[in-house]
C-alpha cells in the first residue's frame, strides 16, 4: 500500500493526526490540532496549505519533517516511509527535507555569523573537506542574491528580506529535494515579499524542487501553488487546482475566506453580507460539520454528520453536505450525502 | 465630503524628528494633509515610512526623549496640538481623538475586567456615577456586537479572543464619541474574515458616530476596501495623495504603481509580479534628491538632486510628488 503510494507522489501523507494534551486548569483537554490529513506533492509541483491562525497548518508542516511526532497516519518522501526512519536514514532524510521559517532572526544565533550559520548543516551532514564546505556555502548565498562580503556579518545586520535570504541559504547549502515553507513571505513588506517570492519561483524552476507551502495569504499561494488545501479546525475541508479552488470554490468556508480577503481594487468592495462567528476552540469542536455554526448554506444534517471528502471529475474535491456552485450530479462520491 | 466644509483636523508641515547618535533625523518631514468631517483616509506605506510616527504625532505620545516636534501645525477644533501643554493634551485623548493599536493586548490593562476599563476611561473624561458608566460600557459592548455582553463585562482581557479584544478596544475608543479616530494597522494581527467584521464594524460606526478616521495600514486591498481618501507615505513623506478611486485606477507616482504591481493577488491569476529592488532609506541613510529615486525606474539625473514637491496633477485634488511625472516624462 504505502509502496504505491510513493509512487504517486514526491511527499505523500495519509491519515495524519496530531493531538495535543493540554495541562492545568480545572480540566485536562486534548486540542485536535490535526485530523486525518491526506494529501500528495507531486515532484517539481508546490502544494499550499491554507487557513487561519489555528486551524493546523503549521502543525501539518513540522509534523512531515518530524519536529513534531505525529500520532497517527503514514509520510512518504520518495518512497521511504518518514515516521519509520530511525538514526542515519532520518539524518538522511532530513537533508532532503529542509524548512524555511516566517522569521528567520529567531532560527538564526546572533552570535554566530551567517557563515557559521550555513556551514553547520554541511559539518553534520556531508563528509568533505573545509574547502568544499566554504565553496558550498558561498555557493547557496550567491544563488539567493546576497554578496560574499555579507558571509562574515552578523544576523542582526541584516534587513528582514535579507534574513529571510540568509534562511533560505541555509536550506538549499544541503540540496534539499523538498522545501516546507512556513508562512514564509508573512513578515516582510510588500515589495519586499514579492523580491522573496520571486527567488523561491526561480529556485523551484532551476532546482526542481517540490514545496509545501504554508500560509494564510491568499494572493501569495494563487501566485506561487500549484494546487491548495484549505484547512479549518485541523481538517482539509478543500482541495485542488488553486485557480478553481479561488474561483470556483466548492467549501462555504473557501468561499468566505476568499470573499474576506481585501482585493486592492475599490470598485470591487464587498457588501460582506453575511461573516458571522469566530473559528471554535479546536478542543471543543461542534459536532458534525466543525464549519456549520458559521455556515450560511448549513441544513440539520451539518450539525450531526461530518461531511466525507468528496472529489469532482476535474480533481477538485471539497469537505461539505452542501456545497456552492451546484456540484450536484457531477460527483463521483458522497459530496452530496443527503 | 464636500469641499466647503472645514477639516476635522489639519496638518501643516509636519516634522517629527527622532535622535540618533547624537543628531536629530526626520521620520515625517513636511507632512501636511488634511482630514475631513465623515472621511476615511488611509495612510498607506511600507514599514519605516513615517505611517504610525504621524499619528504618535497627532496624539503627542512620541517618547519624550529622543524624540520631538520639530516643526508644523496640528490644527484640531481651533487649537495647535503640537503646542499644547502635556495636560491639555490628556483632555482631546481619548476624549475628542481617540486611537486604536495594532495589538489590542498591549493596549488593555490585564489585571482590570473589560467593564471596568470602559467605565474609567468614561468617568475620567466625562464624570458621573460609577454605575452610569458601567451601563454605558454594556451599552458600548453591545454596539460593538460582543455576545452576551452582560456577562463578558466582568471578563479580563485575556479571556477575550483577538478580534473580540480589537472590538473591546473599539469600544473603548467610542466611549467618549470622539471626533476622530486614529486606527494604527487595527486589524493587521486578525485573520482575514475576522478581519472583515472588524472592518464593516468600523465603517458602520464612524457613519454612526459622525467620526473621520485616520487608517494607518501597509495592507493596498484593506486601503481599497474602506478608505474614501488615500496617503502614499515614502521614507517618511508623503507621496501621492488621492481619491481611493483616482489612486487606484490611476496611481501617478512610481512608488505606487510599483507597489501595486509588487502585490500579489487572489482574485484573478497574477500574469506579473513586479518586486521593487533594493530596500527603502533609513532614517540615517536618507538620500538627497527624491527618496525613492534609487528604487525607481523612471529615475532621470536631476531626481538625485533636487527634492520634488508635492504638487497636483491634473485632476483636482490628486497630488504627487515627482518631478518626472509633474513634467511628463513617463509616457
Amino acid at each position: 500500500m504505502a509502496k504505491s503510494l510513493g509512487s504517486s507522489g514526491h511527499l505523500v501523507v495519509r491519515n495524519l493526526s496530531k493531538h495535543f494534551a493540554k495541562r492545568g486548569g480545572p480540566e485536562a483537554k486534548i486540542v485536535r490540532a490535526v485530523n486525518d490529513v491526506s494529501f500528495s506533492v507531486p515532484r517539481g509541483t508546490s502544494l499550499g496549505l491554507v487557513g487561519e491562525s489555528g486551524c493546523g497548518k503549521s502543525t501539518v508542516a513540522r509534523a512531515v519533517l518530524r519536529l513534531i511526532e505525529p500520532d497517527s497516519g503514514s509520510i512518504v518522501f520518495d518512497g521511504t516511509d518518514v515516521r519509520a526512519a530511525k538514526g542515519t536514514a532520518l539524518r538522511g532524510l532530513r537533508r532532503r527535507m529542509q524548512i524555511v521559517f516566517q522569521d528567520p532572526y529567531s532560527s538564526l544565533n546572533p552570535r554566530r555569523t551567517i557563515r557559521q550559520a550555513l556551514e553547520e548543516p554541511l559539518r553534520v551532514h556531508l563528509r568533505v573537506s573545509s574547502k568544499e564546505i566554504g565553496e558550498k556555502a558561498e555557493a547557496a548565498m550567491a544563488e539567493v542574491g546576497l554578496p560574499r562580503e555579507a558571509m562574515d556579518r552578523y544576523p542582526h545586520e541584516f534587513s528582514g528580506g535579507q534574513r529571510q535570504r540568509i534562511g533560505i541559504a541555509r536550506a538549499l547549502v544541503l540540496d534539499p529535494e523538498l522545501v516546507v515553507a512556513d508562512e514564509p513571505v508573512s513578515a516582510l513588506d510588500v515589495s519586499v515579499q514579492a523580491q522573496i517570492l520571486r527567488l523561491l519561483e526561480g529556485l523551484r524552476e532551476r532546482r526542481g524542487l517540490s514545496f509545501l507551502f504554508v500560509s494564510h495569504d491568499l494572493g501569495v499561494v494563487r501566485r506561487f501553488c500549484d494546487r491548495l488545501c484549505v484547512m479549518y479546525l485541523g481538517r482539509i475541508v478543500e482541495e485542488g487546482a488553486t485557480a478553481d479552488v479561488l474561483d470556483q470554490p466548492l467549501h462555504p468556508y473557501t468561499k468566505l475566506l476568499r470573499d474576506s480577503y481585501p482585493v486592492p481594487d475599490p470598485r470591487a468592495r464587498r457588501a460582506l453580507t453575511k461573516i458571522v462567528g469566530e473559528v471554535p476552540s479546536p478542543t471543543n469542536p461542534p459536532p458534525g460539520c466543525a464549519f456549520h455554526p458559521r455556515c450560511v448554506r448549513a441544513e440539520s444534517l451539518c450539525s450531526i454528520e461530518w461531511p466525507q471528502l468528496g472529489t469532482l471529475e476535474t480533481g477538485h474535491s471539497c469537505a461539505c453536505h452542501f456545497p456552492e456552485h451546484g456540484a450536484s450530479g457531477r460527483t463521483t462520491s458522497r459530496v452530496r450525502a443527503r | 465630503m464636500t469641499s466647503f466644509s472645514k477639516p476635522a483636523l489639519d496638518i501643516r508641515n509636519l516634522r517629527t524628528e527622532f535622535r540618533i547618535g547624537g543628531r536629530w533625523y526626520p521620520a515625517v518631514r513636511n507632512l501636511s494633509v488634511s482630514l475631513m468631517p465623515n472621511e476615511t483616509l488611509a495612510v498607506v506605506g511600507e514599514s519605516g515610512s513615517g505611517k504610525s510616527v504621524t499619528a504618535l504625532s497627532i496624539l503627542r505620545l512620541l517618547p519624550s526623549a529622543g524624540a520631538r516636534i520639530d516643526s508644523g501645525e496640528i490644527l484640531f477644533d481651533g487649537r495647535n496640538l503640537a503646542m499644547l501643554s502635556e495636560r491639555e493634551m490628556s483632555a482631546i485623548r481619548g476624549n475628542s481623538i481617540a486611537m486604536i493599536f495594532q495589538e489590542p493586548m498591549t493596549s488593555l490593562n490585564p489585571t482590570m475586567t473589560i467593564g471596568e476599563q470602559i467605565a474609567e476611561a468614561i468617568i475620567i473624561h466625562r464624570g458621573g456615577r460609577h454605575s452610569e458608566a458601567l451601563a454605558e460600557a454594556l451599552r458600548l459592548l453591545k454596539e460593538v456586537k460582543i455576545g452576551s455582553p452582560e456577562s463578558r463585562l466582568h471578563d479580563y482581557p485575556h479571556q477575550f479572543s483577538g478580534g473580540m479584544r480589537q472590538r473591546v478596544m473599539i469600544a473603548m475608543a467610542l466611549a467618549c464619541h470622539p471626533k476622530i479616530l486614529l486606527a494604527d494597522e487595527p486589524t493587521t494581527a486578525l485573520d482575514v474574515t475576522i478581519q472583515a467584521q472588524v472592518l464593516k464594524q468600523l465603517d458602520e460606526l464612524k457613519q454612526a458616530y459622525g467620526m473621520s478616521v485616520l487608517f494607518i495600514t501597509h495592507n493596498l486591498g484593506v486601503v481599497a476596501q474602506i478608505a474614501d481618501r488615500v496617503a502614499v507615505m515614502y521614507a517618511g513623506e508623503i507621496v501621492e495623495l488621492a481619491s481611493v478611486e483616482a489612486l487606484f485606477a490611476k496611481p501617478m507616482h512610481p512608488y505606487t504603481a510599483a507597489l501595486l504591481g509588487a502585490m500579489p493577488r487572489a482574485d484573478r491569476a497574477s500574469e506579473s509580479l513586479e518586486p521593487i529592488p533594493g530596500g527603502a532609506p533609513t532614517l540615517t541613510t536618507m538620500p538627497p534628491g527624491c527618496a525613492y529615486a534609487p528604487r525607481c525606474s523612471f529615475k532621470q539625473r536631476s531626481c538625485s538632486e533636487l527634492r520634488p514637491e508635492l504638487l497636483a496633477c491634473g485632476d483636482p485634488g490628486h497630488l504627487v510628488r515627482c518631478s518626472v511625472r509633474l513634467t511628463g516624462g513617463m509616457r
